[in-house]
């Protein structure tokens, strides 16, 4: 049995999506740019998307601008608004617990100059309203929070943080990186005062390559691509039509019964939960205080640690009887050092790299967990009677 | 403007009646380096000399590239062919090659020719002198110096005539398969992929195991020594790569052994599964990237450990060498980059936190007794496990 249980890696595409996105660079492969029929045609595929996401955000079409996916989204809004808002100031905010995406980027920005503001977290996961209180100066040009985090699933005062920052400095920008958030939860980016957003295809059941970046229409940003002058100049490049049109489609599946599903995923975490904590010595991370069962985190992410069991060694064992997960989150997994999200909520140290993260998607079935768990009640026990002595 | 190149070789030269063994095998290893390279070329062996001809455009920097890597090249000279169509002609082909060869000629030279076909109208003497003539009136800043020239130009008179000056050093060593064959230990380190290069460029074919220890090593990891043993296969021609599940003994080591004792007692079980594969494969040795003193296993006491379970020779060509001094190997033939890739160490529950730095044999021979119910067993389905990966 084929269990995929790292969805917050990566999802499997929907048919669907995939047989649009054929069809689109097979026989509608023209350039949007072109001025003959075959690149209409391809424009309309980009005018739609365009409007699907629009419409699923609530936001001006003309507000959407597509990138090569989350990463780049994510260096467009920070770099783009930073350079754009130099003469405003030079302060920015961000959290300890964002994405490689965003916690490097703010890196590169300080050896241009600016001073960024690293926002500590509670052990639940989420920033403490008062710390960005505190931190929002008359020199801050840009906040970026995370929605959702990758690893433990935390969920962060969105709307509380938006509606801060437009009361301290109205002219402070609210980026909000939610590549794991967008296609499970819905984002209403006008209505919590976000300005912008970053949103990947391949984490909703797309194609990889390809995201987006809603810009607030009064938003002052600049290029980081220089080119042929593509979707408003302000990211230049001929238009990936297939992924655009995919990611899309994939967005507009999963929106049009998003209630159920995060009904069904939230049972299925509950469930979950509930059955490895029969393992003894077992630490599910990141949940709230009196909500054993994950209510006010994702549906999707539980971040387990099981002390006295190297994660990577589980991982394989796992792999072993067709189950996929991820040890921390996949892209830290490529450098052996312990997740600094894990640090920042206080995981204790000895179980850093005891710690496996299990994502769900639409696809996930009662009858996959029930496996998984079956496995892990086998698995545990072996893998204990063999550590490092 | 090369058309051909000239294959000066090493030791082989020196082989006596079994001469042509080691010509053809280096024949051979020209041929399979170049099959990778574009172009169509002829490899022949002509007047004890092997040649490289071009039979079509090719890329130079590729081609001295893939040469470079064929053991027993001791020099590597690119030649200039023409036809003969007169003396004068001749010249003309040879100011030319002066010119696009050296664009600084503020050099000394002299011209070496050698007439193999005898039917030419000068002798060896008289090129040499007439073209030398040609060449200081063409280039008056160029100057003759017989006893130690900068530019040394070799004229040689065939069917053809042959034009070269430069000689491009090769690796050296002698041609793989002159030697027989031996079966490397491969991890995932530095180390044995070096072992493997150098007991290779002694005219060895290589085979290689790596055990693998699923769950606690991964697939990156088993992917990472097909990568090296595909580096090393450049310079070795086709690699057969012998995977072994070792995680059934590893366990059954772990619970019935001393814990200090594991590597040892670890190593030991892997010398003898590579010596059995070893001699199902018609290897006549072992290859370790082993250096005394590295590590906890690879103290001379240690060594007596893990050499007393086999009767085939180890090799151990890194023995003397320094950590520094394997890395610039590795860095040389270019395995050090794959090396260092950190997908290796999940199996560190396997090493204690004080290993046994000078075990005693007896002792050790004493604890490997507690193995016996099932050890037989678990060797045999380990054996049995053999993937087969040919790497080229």
């Amino acid at each position: 049995m084929e269990v995929y249980l790292d969805n917050s890696a990566t999802t499997r595409v929907f048919p669907e999506v995939a047989e649009l996105m054929k069809k689109i660079m097979c026989e509608d492969y023209g350039n949007p740019s072109s001025l003959h029929t075959k690149g209409v045609e391809a424009e309309q595929y980009i005018r739609y998307a365009k409007e699907t996401l629009a419409r699923i955000l609530k936001v001006n079409e003309k507000e959407i601008y597509f990138t090569s996916g989350g990463t780049e989204a994510d260096n467009m809004a920070l770099v783009g608004c930073a350079l754009a808002n130099r003469r405003r100031g030079n302060h920015l905010i961000t959290t300890q617990i964002e994405h490689p995406a965003i916690l490097q980027t703010m890196h590169y920005l300080e050896g241009q100059g600016f001073q960024v503001t690293y926002l500590p977290v509670d052990p639940y996961g989420r920033i403490r309203i008062e710390d960005l209180q505190q931190a929002i100066m008359p020199g801050t040009i840009l906040v970026s929070i995370m929605h959702t985090n990758n690893e433990i699933g935390s969920l962060q005062p969105i709307a509380e943080a938006g509606a801060l920052i437009k009361r301290m400095n109205p002219s402070a920008l609210f980026h909000v990186d939610a590549v794991q958030g967008f296609g499970k939860a819905p984002i209403y980016p006008k209505k919590v005062n976000i300005d912008l957003l970053s949103a990947s295809g391949h984490k909703i059941h797309g194609p990889k390559g390809v995201g987006f970046l809603y810009v607030g229409d009064r938003v002052k940003i600049q290029p980081i691509v220089y080119g042929g002058g593509q979707q408003q100049n302000l990211r230049s490049g001929t238009e990936n039509v297939p992924g655009i049109a995919g990611l899309a489609k994939a967005a507009e599946m999963l929106y049009a019964h998003l209630d159920t599903d995060h009904e069904r995923l939230r049972r299925l975490k509950h469930f979950f939960i509930e059955g490895v904590e029969r393992i003894d010595n077992v630490k599910v991370n990141g949940l709230l205080p009196g909500e054993p069962y994950g209510a006010g985190t994702a549906a999707h992410v539980v971040s387990v640690s099981f002390g006295g069991v190297r994660s990577e060694v589980l991982l394989h064992a796992l792999e072993e009887q067709g189950i996929y997960v991820s040890a921390g989150s996949a892209c830290s997994a490529r450098k052996p050092q312990p997740s600094a999200t894990l640090k920042a909520i206080g995981v204790d140290k000895s179980l850093l790299e005891s710690t496996i993260r299990f994502s769900f998607s639409v696809f996930t079935t009662q009858e996959e967990i029930d496996y998984t768990l079956q496995v892990l009640y086998d698995k545990i026990p072996i893998l204990r009677k063999y550590t490092r002595r | 403007m090369f058309t051909a190149f000239m294959i000066k070789y090493a030791e082989i030269g020196i082989k006596g009646k079994n001469r042509y063994l080691f010509e053809d095998a280096l024949v051979r290893q020209i041929k399979y380096a170049l099959k990778k390279c574009d172009g169509e070329f002829l490899v022949h062996k002509t007047d004890g000399r092997i040649y490289v001809d071009a039979q079509s455009e090719f890329d130079f920097d590729e081609v001295v590239a893939h040469l470079k890597r064929v053991f027993g090249i001791a020099g590597i000279c690119p030649v200039v062919h023409v036809e003969d169509e007169g003396f004068e002609k001749l010249c003309e082909s040879v100011i030319a090659y002066i010119e696009n060869v050296y664009p600084d000629r503020h050099k000394t030279f002299k011209v070496f020719a050698r007439r193999a076909r005898k039917n030419y109208p000068k002798d060896s003497l008289e090129i040499a002198r007439d073209m030398g003539e040609v060449i200081l009136k063409a280039y008056p800043e160029m100057k003759v110096d017989v006893h130690e020239p900068e530019i040394m130009l070799h004229i040689e008179v065939r069917e053809n005539i042959y034009i070269y000056s430069e000689i491009i050093p090769g690796p050296g060593g002698m041609p793989v398969g002159t030697g027989g064959k031996a079966m490397l230990l491969l991890s995932g380190g530095i180390d044995s992929p070096v072992a493997g290069y150098m007991i290779a460029k002694r005219g060895v074919k290589i085979d290689a195991v790596y055990f693998h220890a699923p769950p606690y090593t991964s697939d990156r990891a088993k992917q990472k020594v097909v990568d090296l043993a595909r580096i090393v296969a450049r310079y070795t021609g086709p690699i057969y790569l012998h995977v072994i599940n070792f995680t059934d003994i590893q366990l059954y080591i772990y619970e019935k052994c001393p814990h200090e004792e594991l590597t040892i007692i670890m190593r030991r079980y892997m010398m003898r599964i590579a010596e059995h594969i070893a001699r199902e494969n018609d290897c006549l040795g072992l290859i370790t990237g082993e250096s005394i003193g590295q590590v906890a296993s690879q103290t001379m006491n240690s060594l007596i450990a893990t050499n007393e379970v086999c009767e085939l020779p180890v090799y151990r060509p890194l023995i003397g060498f320094d950590k520094q001094e394997i890395v610039e190997v590795a860095e040389k033939i270019d395995t050090y980059e794959t090396s260092i890739l950190p997908f290796e160490d999940c199996c560190t529950i396997f090493v204690a936190k004080h290993p046994v730095t000078k075990p005693n044999v007896n002792v050790i021979r004493r604890h490997e007794h507690n193995l016996d119910e099932q050890i037989e067993e678990l060797f045999r389905k380990a054996i049995d496990t053999d993937e087969l990966i040919i790497v080229e």
